[in-house]
């Protein structure tokens, strides 16, 4: 009988068939880093972090590819393992513009370096990521140097022209995940992989910008990238985003009632993520209502005080006045034209707790059942 | 839904029916495409030809307003090659006999006639539909936005028990809600006839428990009328107040001009919100509300699963948590109603809402649960009706095709059909503050066939006057290939250019929903 089990670094686990090794190690929390890998697409294997040790093969295999055989014994941080990620990272770093702290300066070449940042970069702050990619984490775990390493010139220009993405192919390091994310779980087939050889980008049809294209804005692509490559544009407008609190809640646009993150900051919403990719029922998917039209949550146009209706002109009142006026005026109707004379209408943006209060006042209080919402509209 | 949104993923075959779902519910169309990567059939149906149709095996273009009679020829054709799930039909439903009489006439040549769709297409989705291991039917306001709204939901409900494919993953019958919390007002009682979980408020016993739970007496025992209706006893002066919380009646509700002339002949008319809106600003009195992200509580999504929502920011100046201000208003008016918070609130809810009363805060802290969830150790249901159906048996209903209210005609020649697009949301007073999404969408259009612009001598961009009977707007024309000829789409969006000056009023007999998917238009190039 199969007994479908395999050891990492000494451990022994299950296995269902058809799982791969990088899948095996996650389901028991063994990191194995890989900067290509996108859960529930077909793996890439571009950017061959994910290399493990199989006893009994002479070359590393790439786990997110390798289907788990029973016996393996696998070694993910060997000594073999760990020069070959180096190399790899090393690549992956001169491939594009990476010029974060992660270079090995010293501090009398911190003014060099700074310059130099400054030159490449055509603006003043470093990388928008910087402290949030998966590329520079990798290069500390594994510390990779690269000193004297050239700052590669991308031939290919930001691209700014867009709401919400920006997408700087300086900083790509062509791993295809947002590729992955765009055809195989939004199936929004927006992007793919053009040119060929060193002209290697992501490209819309015909190398449009976003706007142009087919892309709907859903930022599936943002949220998967691992380095700078593509950011949110508010990055660049607001600066960057420390010290920001994480909320989890639900998207208020629709009533799929995806999962989502809010990242707030001085009682401002910055940024939304969706929530966790094993989470139903979005699984971390989100559309670009969800993604990036959060900015009425803060909008200086919010309604702050209560407005009375004087001389025909609406101006603001207390509490207290709009309150005792709204119930002395209910109170009246209802004694003089009896409680179906009011209506009152709740709402499908609210909350059920909202929701309940307002049919328990309709009928308890006012005594009609003349309450309804927008849900037909 | 009866089903979940997970499990379209594992159904045979999806049909889409009055969807447009890439752009109104654009999570929940991924994973229709993904079903379609993994090689599972969609069939769309629409009068529009949506995106999700670049994904379907076959895009069926009825006539608006002609569905029923679609439904009916596919159900002629199935029980006609005895391909309808006999064993289901025996245990499971009733009344099977006169819905076979009623489909006997829709033959495909018949329904060719009044849908438009060729006879061999009905031929072919009725065979797959029917043959499927299991199919899952999707659903929106294309199938309810109808005067015969309600038979036509029925009739997918017909369709779905024919062929066996109700109360199993993969399946079912499943309406797509549009707002957020849509499911939550309705299961919290915000309708006319019931309570919440749907209990009548006809019912003595349901009232007399409410009553008590409440501490009042005196409940009215008599449903209430419905939005629509309440609009047009404004307008007749029967209707002396409304007080609305986070609606905008000025853009979303049909015949706008009525609508107007209701509102201006209350004596009095509240409204609670986040912004001033084309009807907060004829309100007498206006009340600051919180937005979602100011709130703790819960919303209910389509699967009917009650989800967390919880406080990320402080609301902006005086604004208030909207029960907080009824609770106010009706502590003045005499009765005492306060609460702690709003997890108290919930707790009310569970304990007089019987498919709810299994949940709390804590159990859905990291994920939501699924009603009916009848107590604390049940898991909640993800699917309904695998058993038995709530009235037991499955009812089939016998229904024939009514056309719509309006239809096109010499001096309004055109069918209007109206709906939303990817960027905004109902009339988009949240996400018009977002300018991305105005870059993206930043106006009313009006949709049409090239062959439709090039006979009015028109392109993309021109101004052109559309009108109704009720109404008439001012728009840019953009020429598609969405449209099919002699059908006009516009999105009900944009206040500037308001749709519903055009729509036509006119209610399903039961639901009361107005009928926006069909009226007549004319169009002519704009004058101003």
């Amino acid at each position: 009988m199969e007994r479908n089990i395999i050891t990492i670094n000494e451990n022994e686990l299950t296995f269902e068939s058809g799982e791969t090794i990088l899948e095996v190690a996650q389901r028991n929390k063994i990191d194995i880093p890989t900067l290509c890998h996108l859960k529930n697409t077909i793996p890439t294997t571009t950017c061959r972090i994910c290399l493990v040790e199989v006893k009994g093969e002479s070359d590393l295999v790439e786990s997110c590819a390798t289907k788990a055989k029973q016996d393996m014994i696998i070694l993910t941080e060997s000594s073999k393992v760990i020069k070959a990620r180096q190399k790899n990272i090393s690549k992956l770093l001169a491939s594009g513009n990476h010029n974060c702290a992660i270079r090995d300066f010293d501090t009398n070449d911190w003014t060099s370096f700074q310059l130099s940042v400054l030159k490449s970069d055509g603006k003043e702050d470093l990388c928008p990521v910087w402290g949030d990619c998966e590329l520079q984490d990798l290069a500390y775990r594994y510390q990779v140097k690269t000193r004297g390493m050239p700052l590669n010139e991308c031939k290919y220009e930001t691209e700014r022209a867009n709401p919400f993405i920006i997408r700087d192919f300086s900083r790509c390091i062509l791993c295809g995940r947002c590729v992955k994310a765009c055809r195989e779980i939004q199936v929004n087939n927006a992007i793919e992989f053009g040119y060929s050889g060193k002209d290697l980008k992501i490209i819309a049809k015909n190398d449009a910008v976003l706007k142009d294209s087919d892309c709907v804005f859903c930022g599936e692509c943002i949220q998967v990238c691992p380095v700078g490559a593509l950011v949110p544009d508010k990055v660049f407008r607001d600066g960057r985003f420390t010290d920001t609190k994480k909320v989890r809640t639900t998207c208020a646009f629709c009533g799929v009632g995806c999962q989502i993150d809010l990242f707030v900051q001085n009682n401002k919403i910055v940024k939304i993520d969706g929530a966790d990719i094993n989470l139903a029922p979005n699984n971390a998917s989100l559309c670009v209502k969800g993604r990036f039209g959060y900015e009425f949550v803060a909008s200086p146009e919010r309604l702050t005080k209560p407005l009375i209706k004087k001389d025909g002109k609406q101006v603001e009142a207390s509490w207290d006045e709009a309150l005792d006026l709204v119930a002395q005026k209910l109170g009246s109707i209802k004694k003089e034209f009896g409680p179906d004379s009011l209506g009152f209408l709740t709402s499908a943006r609210i909350t059920n707790e909202d929701n309940y209060v307002a049919q328990k006042f309709t009928r308890a209080v006012l005594k009609t059942n003349n309450i309804d919402h927008c849900a037909r509209l | 839904m009866t089903n979940t949104i997970a499990d379209i993923e594992t159904s045979d075959l999806i049909l889409v029916i009055g969807s447009n779902t890439t752009e109104n519910h654009p999570v929940l169309s991924s994973f229709v495409k993904r079903a379609v990567l993994k090689g599972k059939k969609l069939y769309v149906i629409d009068p529009r030809r949506v995106k999700l149709t670049d994904h379907a095996d076959k895009w069926l273009r009825p006539s608006p307003g002609t569905d029923i009679a679609l439904i009916n020829g596919m159900m002629h054709i199935i029980i006609k090659e005895e391909l309808h799930d006999k064993d289901f039909i025996e245990n499971r439903t009733e009344n099977f006999e006169a819905l076979k009489e009623i489909v006997e006439t829709y033959t495909p040549e018949y329904v060719e006639n009044i849908t438009g769709i060729k006879a061999a297409d009905i031929i072919e989705i009725a065979r797959q539909f029917a043959k499927a291991s299991v199919a899952s039917i999707l659903y929106c306001m294309g199938i309810t936005q109808h005067t015969c709204g309600t038979n036509n939901v029925k009739s997918l409900a017909n369709l779905s028990m024919l062929c066996g494919h109700l109360g199993k993953p993969g399946g079912g019958v499943n309406p797509l809600r549009g707002q957020n919390n849509v499911q939550g007002a309705c299961d919290m009682g915000g309708l006319p006839n019931v309570f919440t979980a749907y209990q009548l408020v006809s019912n003595d016993e349901a009232r007399n428990n409410y009553e008590k739970a409440w501490n009042v007496t005196g409940m009215s025992a008599t449903p209430g009328i419905p939005v629509t209706e309440m609009i047009h006893k404004a307008f007749e002066g029967e209707l002396k107040s409304l007080f609305i919380i986070g609606e905008n009646p000025l853009v979303s509700d049909p015949d706008l001009n009525h609508v107007r002339k209701a509102l201006a002949n209350l004596d009095f008319f509240v409204v609670q919100d986040i912004f001033q809106t084309e009807t907060t600003k004829i309100a007498d009195v206006v009340l600051p509300a919180a937005c979602f992200a100011e709130k703790d509580g819960t919303f209910t999504n389509t699967e009917r699963r009650v989800q967390r929502v919880r406080k990320a920011v402080k609301p902006p100046g005086e604004a208030k948590q909207d029960w907080e201000i009824l609770c106010k208003i009706a502590k003045r008016m005499g009765y005492e109603m306060s609460y702690e918070n709003s997890q108290d609130i919930f707790k009310e809810i569970a304990s007089v809402t019987p498919s709810y009363k299994g949940i709390t805060w804590d159990r859905i802290d990291k994920i939501g649960i699924h009603w009916p969830c009848p107590d604390e150790t049940h898991e909640g249901t993800p699917i309904l009706h695998t058993t038995q159906f709530t009235r037991g048996k499955g009812l089939f209903h016998a229904i024939d095709h009514t056309p719509p209210a309006e239809e096109p005609d010499e001096k309004y020649p055109y069918i209007l059909t109206t709906g939303r697009v990817l960027y905004h949301y109902h009339t988009g007073t949240m996400t018009m503050k977002t300018d991305g999404l105005n870059m993206l969408s930043p106006e009313c259009f009006v949709e049409i066939s090239s062959a439709d612009a090039q006979r009015l001598g028109l392109d993309t961009g021109s101004m052109v006057d559309v009108s109704s009977r009720r109404g008439k707007i001012s728009a840019k024309l953009k020429v598609s290939s969405k449209a099919v000829d002699g059908t006009i789409f516009i999105p009900f969006h944009f206040a500037k250019a308001a749709a519903n000056e055009l729509t036509n009023a006119k209610l399903d007999p039961t639901a009361k929903i107005p009928e926006f998917k069909v009226c007549a238009i004319k169009l002519e190039p704009a004058t101003a």
